[in-house]
């Protein structure tokens, strides 16, 4: 294996979090490379504006993710399954190149409230130790909001965020989230425009006594020069937005954000087509010596470095992590072990309205603009007697009309003849769906772990996901769906259809890319992978960042915290860690 | 060191579009520096090849006759077939789709749970290959006849009892059949016509998609009332040529 010139600091992985924490580090002067497992993007050569409204290729043949034969995983309900694999990308899409997932994203940026960082704490102080369910294994993150905030502001600002805040310094204000933390400063952008349907949501939600806002979006709603003086297009409702790259430089992502100015940097190198391997670690085990990873012509390669961070999508960090023997694996049998443990999701439930006598216009649409509200959510609602904690952020965001994915029809209409026909042709235009992106908590028998029989194309096991949904959720998803329901009918519908979790975890139809935990963040190294500043406690010169910190879900998507996260841990290895090489929390 | 199953055939093989990000990352894996060319997009392969790609013709005689039933001419619109259909389904086979490229196709193969997903080790090829030639036997046996020379009330018989699993197929699970061209033959319906399905933009039409426009900033404030226009697709679209007239005037409110 040959073995390459060293440099200072390794980043593997090219999305929004290495990006990130590259432009932290990139005024140190130190000698950076970034490793990316896919292949460059451009804006205007992949997403030409004359190819990507095609619904085929990349929703359906899903051109823009990472393919299940390079990087697949196994999945089953419980240990006492055999997994298998997902031979195809079902319940969620991870992405591929330069940009990662944050290029196939939908845009919606929220801030987790400053609660969700303390969960257990929260929820101790409330409602009593004994009344936290014995099934879950909710925890703390071991940082709090107030210190994220700036790096939540930082981003703002990055990826041109258009919102208007509900809570300026402590001042609650009209219009925004009332439930939302402090922020130093507004959304550097005004709200997008609300076309009907969210006009319809927010009249209903607010008569019901809810408090609507306009969904935070890092799509701009104006014309947007960012604070790394990157030009961004408004964006112009195509709806061809989550499942596509943007032609019209509006979506925010690390391509148009970031790496333009990383490309300016001369200590700075970026090398695609390069996919880690494992992370390699001297005889003691305790200090990572750089990282294996073969090139585009399959050649594998030692990379030196002094520092690594590994910044990949939830589930590919994860299994960086057990290939490498970084932490000991999580063992469900005994509850021991950190890697893999708290592998956590997103419960995904909707409400579809059919109305009369409206056209929606469902193809005005974009990933990220709509109306929202927080009161369903968190602990913004009373949670005594009800029998479980968490909730969701309810939207209606239409996120475009491309017709082979986004054709709603009543259940018992048939699936094909002239009544299917008649019926799809009735509906298309007259259905709106009322969403709530909700929590999921962690359990002792939801984790990763390494396959035993499927590998990848080079020998490696492919990760295995145990997972199903805890009591707690399914539960919560009923109430949530009840009170979605309430808002559906207010706006109007003459029929609607309430779809709450139910059943099994099912790997196929699509539900959410929010994958998270599996090597979590806190303040004990017993339950968790890393300190607060996503650093390895057994490997200090290793920082691991994305969502596979967070030690449950809260009721968001979770791109804003992981951005937040990585400006936040960039920001450690640059003020902290260098100036001090070791570990930065006590163990 | 397992360098085994690295070769250079093996990387090819795992993403569409390997060759074109293989000879780039050769390139930019040694540079400091990412390189493209100018001009250097993927646009879609051109579907509208002459002949049959990969069906035989007695095959699309049987896809037709199966498209037409699932998607039946009426007033809303042409028939599945006469939209393109089994153009698109060739099409499809032929290119990466129909060995299941990208896909996890490692075994062992086994049979999951309900909500392990689709586990068959029958790529798309195979699925059309053995389903139809099954159908087609199975209509022989029980109703003296190849599939597309039944009528049509006996051939939408015949579907539905392929969609429930009533009828046994040699070789090919009746529902696994049934759910892929179901799929495929919306997918060919309603998709961009590029990709050889939806001809005229008759799905479009009969939905009032607009196609592939991109840019509805001047139409945000229409409240509740349809926004028509004459669709376009990634080639453009009958507005696009100069004896083109407008349908009607939009309707337009707010």
């Amino acid at each position: 294996m040959r073995r390459l010139p060293k440099k200072d600091i390794v980043i593997v992985g090219l999305g929004w979090a290495g990006s990130i924490v590259a432009r932290q580090l990139a005024e140190t002067g130190l000698d950076i490379l970034c490793l990316e497992r896919g292949p460059w993007r451009d804006t205007a050569r992949d997403f030409n504006i004359s190819t990507v409204t095609d619904e085929l290729r990349f929703d359906k043949r899903q051109a823009l993710m990472v393919q299940p034969a390079q990087a697949g995983i196994t999945v089953r309900n419980t240990v006492s399954e055999t997994a298998l694999p997902m031979r195809q990308w079902g319940s969620f899409h991870p992405g591929n190149g330069v940009g990662g997932a944050g290029l196939h994203w939908a845009g919606i940026t929220w801030r987790f409230t400053p609660e969700i960082f303390r969960q257990r704490s929260h929820l101790v102080e409330r409602y009593g130790e004994s009344a936290i369910p014995a099934e879950l294994t909710v925890q703390d993150w071991g940082l709090t909001y107030d210190e994220l905030e700036p790096h939540y502001d930082a981003f703002d600002k990055l990826a041109g965020v258009s919102g208007r805040a509900g809570n300026l310094k402590g001042e609650i204000r009209e219009g925004g989230n009332p439930f939302e933390g402090p922020r130093q400063n507004d959304y550097p952008l005004p709200p997008m425009v609300q076309t009907h349907g969210p006009k319809l949501f927010a009249k209903a939600a607010a008569e019901l006594g809810y408090h609507p806002f306009p969904s935070p979006s890092a799509l701009p709603s104006e014309p947007y020069t960012n604070s790394l003086g990157l030009k961004m297009g408004p964006c112009t409702y195509c709806g061809f937005c989550t499942n596509y790259g943007c032609a019209n430089y509006s979506k925010a992502s690390a391509l148009i954000c970031v790496v333009p100015w990383l490309l300016l940097q001369p200590n700075i190198e970026i090398r695609v087509n390069s996919e880690v391997v494992r992370i390699e670690k001297d005889g003691t085990g305790r200090r990572a010596t750089g990282v294996v990873y073969l090139d585009g012509a399959g050649e594998e390669l030692f990379q030196p470095a002094d520092l690594v961070a590994v910044c990949g999508f939830q589930l590919e960090n994860v299994r960086l992590m057990l290939l490498s023997g970084v932490g000991q694996p999580y063992d469900p049998a005994t509850g021991t072990g950190v890697t893999g443990r708290n592998y956590a999701y997103q419960t995904p439930n909707s409400v579809t309205g059919f109305f009369e006598n409206v056209a929606f216009n469902p193809f005005i649409g974009s990933g990220a603009a709509g109306g929202a509200l927080d009161d369903l959510n968190n602990d913004n609602f009373d949670h005594a007697g009800l029998g479980f904690f968490g909730g969701g952020s309810t939207r209606v965001i239409p996120i475009g009309g491309a017709p082979i994915s986004q054709r709603h029809v009543p259940s018992g209409t048939p699936r094909w003849g002239a009544k299917w026909k008649e019926e799809t042709t009735r509906w298309y235009q007259a259905t709106m769906s009322v969403g709530c992106e909700a929590s999921s908590f962690s359990t002792p028998g939801n984790y990763l772990s390494l396959d035993p029989t499927y590998k990848d194309r080079i020998g490696r096991p492919l990760l295995r996901m145990t997972f199903d949904w805890p009591e707690n959720d399914r539960r919560m998803s009923q109430h949530v769906v009840s009170k979605c329901t309430d808002i559906v009918r207010a706006m109007g519908a003459k029929h609607w259809e309430p779809a709450p979790i139910k059943g099994a975890w099912n790997t196929s139809p699509y539900q959410s890319s929010h994958v998270v935990g599996g090597f979590v963040m806190g303040a004990d190294p017993s339950t968790s992978a890393t300190n607060k500043y996503l650093q390895s406690w057994d490997v200090p010169n290793l920082f691991v960042v994305g969502a596979q910190a967070f030690p449950q879900n809260p009721g968001y998507n979770p791109t804003g915290t992981v951005c937040a996260l990585a400006g936040w841990a960039g920001a450690a290895i640059r003020d902290l860690y260098l100036k001090s090489p070791g570990p930065l929390a006590p163990t | 060191m397992k360098s085994r199953r690295m070769t250079r055939r093996g990387l090819l093989t795992t993403a569409a579009g390997a060759a074109l990000l293989l000879g780039f990352g050769k390139v930019s894996a040694q540079e400091s520096r990412p390189v493209w060319m100018p001009f250097d997009g993927f646009p879609p392969a051109d579907s509208m090849a002459e002949g049959l790609q990969f069906l035989t013709p007695d095959e699309a005689r049987t896809v037709g006759a199966i498209v037409e039933r699932l998607i039946p001419a009426d007033a809303l619109s042409p028939s599945g077939k006469d939209a393109g259909c089994v153009d698109f389904i060739d099409r499809q086979l032929s290119g990466p789709y129909g060995v299941f490229s990208g896909q996890y196709r490692e075994g062992p193969f086994q049979d999951g749970t309900p909500m392990q997903g689709d586990q068959s080790p029958l790529d798309a090829r195979q699925r059309y290959r053995l389903g139809l030639a099954a159908l087609d036997g199975w209509c022989r046996a029980n109703a003296q006849a190849a599939f597309a020379d039944l009528p049509e009330d006996r051939r939408d018989a015949i579907l539905a009892d392929l969609e429930t699993g009533k009828i046994t197929l040699d070789g090919i699970p009746a529902e696994l059949f049934f759910e892929q061209v179901l799929a495929n033959t919306m997918e060919g319906f309603f998709a961009d016509p590029i990709h050889g399905g939806n001809k005229d933009m008759v799905s479009w039409r009969m939905l009032g998609f607009p196609g592939a426009r991109y840019d509805y900033l001047d139409s945000l404030d229409i409240a509740g009332t349809p926004l028509r226009l004459d669709p376009i697709g990634l080639k453009g679209g009958p507005s696009w040529s100069a004896d083109w007239v407008p349908p009607s005037a939009p309707a337009r409110k707010g």
